[in-house]
């Protein structure tokens, strides 16, 4: 009763803040953290689901109102959270490290930005761009790109170990990166590193503006994401995953089969990522192959290790914290830090205007990410809101490893 | 087809491809070396690489604004970038060891190297960070050494430089120290038993630890060692400079059979030169429509397909299948 009562009062005050305070950074995170005490908290499950209905459906398009740019955050955490709960499956779930994921996610992104703008007129003479109604087709069509990318890439390599895997995966990434980038020649496909632009947007219902449109199609799509998700993991073959990451052999030896199951591991994770990479390119408008890097790739990980590995509020909470640590913290990290130069601050009778410029904290995400991974692995393997039974066996393993250490300390 | 102007290049592909190729080899002994003991690939080892060739740029920068640089005879200078460039890289490896893999043995294999990846993305930011700090600037080019910059012509169409005869010198130097180091010394023995088997090897009284941290130092070293030769050959570098050699240098150890040095060395020379012949090759040989940059691509393929059909690699060290 006092979770609830405490999680509604946090709820209300940070939506009033917002109110009161448009532009602050930490305001916004009061109300994300309100959201997440919501979710915690010990309540029925329709009153929950109404509360985040109301804060996701009422409150967040109105603060939107107030500041766009918190709409924008919103909506970039919610990509993130369809990629991670993607990932989630690969990773998290069927125990295959996938360092090239954002690869499928360019697949999704490259196959809208081509047809829905002027780009495919140079492959397929006129007619192009297609209509904007298209997109909602396109979403289908990215869908099924990246998850037979995924068969295709998985065919070859499944049968590869473990960390094997990972850095094929990776090779694969960049392989699609380095094509995108490329493509301009023979025949001009992507367009190469200058990108393609503009590429059409749906037409959105009820004259409702772009950003809005955006944050609520992408809503939809985490929570359809999210439904499959669930039904996913305790189905047939989710529990075939997660007894291939616990041990393939055993797998094997109770009749999973193991190039089926995990082709589809990669096939459903490709394809959430296919999917959001349309909407990406749509509501970007414009794309270029700097958008996918392994520094992306690793991004995705990051937030699947972070929430914990198989785990769907996990991978959600994960997405958020990285996603707003990274728009949200590090920029206004590297804001605050130039106020104080121009304003020629001296801490410690050092005066900050002597800075060096090259000095932006919005640059480092990759600390981010690497602090972020290390400390995990480190302290909490199975991340911040694991899954019970994960959290038994990596228990399990680290008691069993320390027993032998009296006879052999090598080990 | 031109085959006249194939055949013209060709020494020269062939010499850029040794290069590349003993880079690779010194990068790979990283790997392999540490996958030889652990079975773990240590993915921040391209990280310690280019911090060695932080290590040279930074002293020869500072020779250079302290103005004796030109004074000091060049193999001094040299000797001095590669051993500050192998104290460091090397130090730094047994720290990251220290700090993020060993609480990790006996963990599930992909947790560290999670944890790996983890390390590599910090150290890149960490030396963006140290040298936006230091010197404002964190891509910077090695100075040049006007000597080395001259060039011999063994024939009348072609000619090599003084500093890529030293960095092959350097490396084959290198490789053959380590070669005896690990087939001759006692230390080299007590590393190979402790490769074979970690518990039979305390029980012979080695002290595992001190041989992992000291194949990290070897590695380390080597891939300090690496870096100065990259940066005295290639002159640009960035923080994130590295990954794309130290992923090929990988590719390389597998090609060669991951945890065999030797094959470290045979997998680096055939990739640098498999890379070379790509990166000159490939728009002469397509008509210009697939040029050099997909000489990244080609590498990759290489991996995966020494992967699906040999994955002992070339010499086939048989790795031990670990649950």
């Amino acid at each position: 009763m006092i979770q609830l009562a405490g999680a509604v009062v946090l709820l209300v005050v940070s939506a009033l803040a917002v109110a009161a305070f448009p532009r602050s950074i930490l305001v916004f995170l009061l109300f994300q953290t309100a959201l997440l005490a919501v979710y915690l908290a010990r309540m029925p499950t329709w009153l929950r689901a109404a509360l985040l209905g109301i804060a996701l459906l009422v409150m967040m398009p109105l603060i939107g109102l107030y500041n766009g740019y918190y709409l924008e955050v919103a909506t970039q955490v919610g990509i993130f959270v369809a990629l991670a709960l993607g990932l989630n499956i690969v990773v998290g779930l069927a125990g295959l490290l996938d360092l090239g994921y954002v690869a499928f996610f360019a697949v999704g992104a490259y196959s809208w930005a081509i047809f829905g703008s002027p780009q495919a007129n140079a492959v397929f003479g006129g007619g192009f761009p297609l209509a904007p109604i298209w997109f909602y087709v396109f979403l289908l069509v990215g869908l099924g790109v990246a998850a037979t990318t995924g068969v295709v890439l998985g065919l070859p390599v499944l049968r590869l170990r473990g960390d094997y895997l990972a850095i094929v995966t990776l090779g694969f990434g960049e392989v699609i990166r380095v094509l995108a980038n490329n493509l301009d020649k023979p025949i001009n496909l992507t367009n190469g590193p200058r990108g393609i632009t503009p590429i059409a947007r749906p037409p959105a219902p009820f004259g409702m503006p772009y950003p809005e449109y955006f944050y609520f199609l992408v809503l939809a799509i985490v929570v359809v994401v999210v439904l499959v998700n669930r039904r996913l993991e305790d189905s047939h073959i989710g529990r075939a995953w997660e007894a291939i990451r616990e041990d393939e052999l055993a797998a094997q030896a109770m009749g999973v089969p193991l190039v089926r199951a995990k082709l589809l591991a990669f096939a459903c994770g490709a394809s959430f990522a296919g999917v959001m990479g349309v909407v990406f390119s749509a509501k970007q408008v414009f794309i270029n192959p700097e958008s996918f890097t392994f520094l992306e790739s690793i991004g995705v990980l990051a937030m699947v290790i972070l929430g914990g590995m198989g785990s769907i509020p996990g991978a959600i909470i994960g997405a958020t914290v990285v996603t707003v640590l990274n728009l949200q913290v590090l920029k206004g990290l590297s804001l605050w830090l130039n106020e104080l130069k121009n304003a020629g601050v001296t801490v410690l009778g050092w005066n900050l205007a002597n800075l060096p410029t090259q000095l932006e904290p919005a640059k480092y995400e990759r600390m981010i990410f690497g602090i972020i991974l290390v400390l995990m692995m480190i302290f909490r393997p199975q991340g911040i809101l694991p899954v019970r039974r994960r959290q038994r066996e990596l228990a399990a393993r680290a008691t069993t490893s320390e027993a032998p250490e009296t006879v052999a300390p090598a080990r | 087809m031109d085959f006249a102007l194939l055949a013209n290049i060709l020494p020269q592909v062939l010499i850029d491809g040794l290069i590349l190729g003993f880079m690779y080899a010194l990068i790979a002994l990283g790997y392999t070396m540490v996958y030889g003991v652990l079975e773990f690939i240590n993915f921040a080892h391209s990280e310690i690489f280019i911090v060695g060739a932080f290590v040279g740029v930074e002293i020869l920068l500072s020779l250079k604004s302290a103005g004796i640089l030109d004074g000091l005879p060049w193999p001094v200078v040299l000797l001095l970038l590669l051993v500050a460039g192998m104290a460091v890289s090397g130090a730094l490896a047994v720290t990251v060891e220290r700090v993020a893999y060993r609480p990790l043995r006996g963990a599930p294999r992909l947790i560290p190297l999670i944890s790996a990846i983890g390390i590599s993305f910090f150290l890149q930011d960490l030396i963006r960070l140290v040298e936006s700090i230091w010197r404002n600037a964190f891509n910077l080019v090695y100075p040049t050494i006007d000597v080395l910059n001259e060039r011999f012509e063994l024939t009348p169409t072609i000619d090599v430089s003084l500093k890529s005869l030293v960095v092959i010198a350097a490396a084959l130097v290198m490789l053959a120290g380590l070669h005896a180091v690990v087939n001759r010394t006692k230390i080299g023995t007590a590393i190979r038993a402790v490769a074979e088997d970690q518990t039979a090897a305390s029980l012979m009284g080695i002290n595992v630890n001190r041989m992992i941290s000291l194949t990290f130092l070897i590695g380390g070293a080597m891939g300090g060692a690496a870096g100065v030769l990259f940066g005295v050959q290639y002159g640009l570098i960035n923080p994130y400079t590295g990954f794309i050699p130290g992923l090929k240098a990988f590719t390389a150890a597998v090609l060669g059979g991951i945890g065999n040095i030797p094959g470290a060395m045979i997998g680096g020379l055939v990739l640098g030169l498999l890379e070379a012949f790509a990166a000159s090759y490939l728009s002469l040989l397509t008509g210009g429509a697939f040029g050099a940059e997909y000489k990244d691509i080609f590498a990759f393929s290489v991996l995966i397909l020494i992967l699906i059909f040999r994955p002992k690699g070339l010499l086939g060290e048989v790795v031990r299948e670990r649950a």
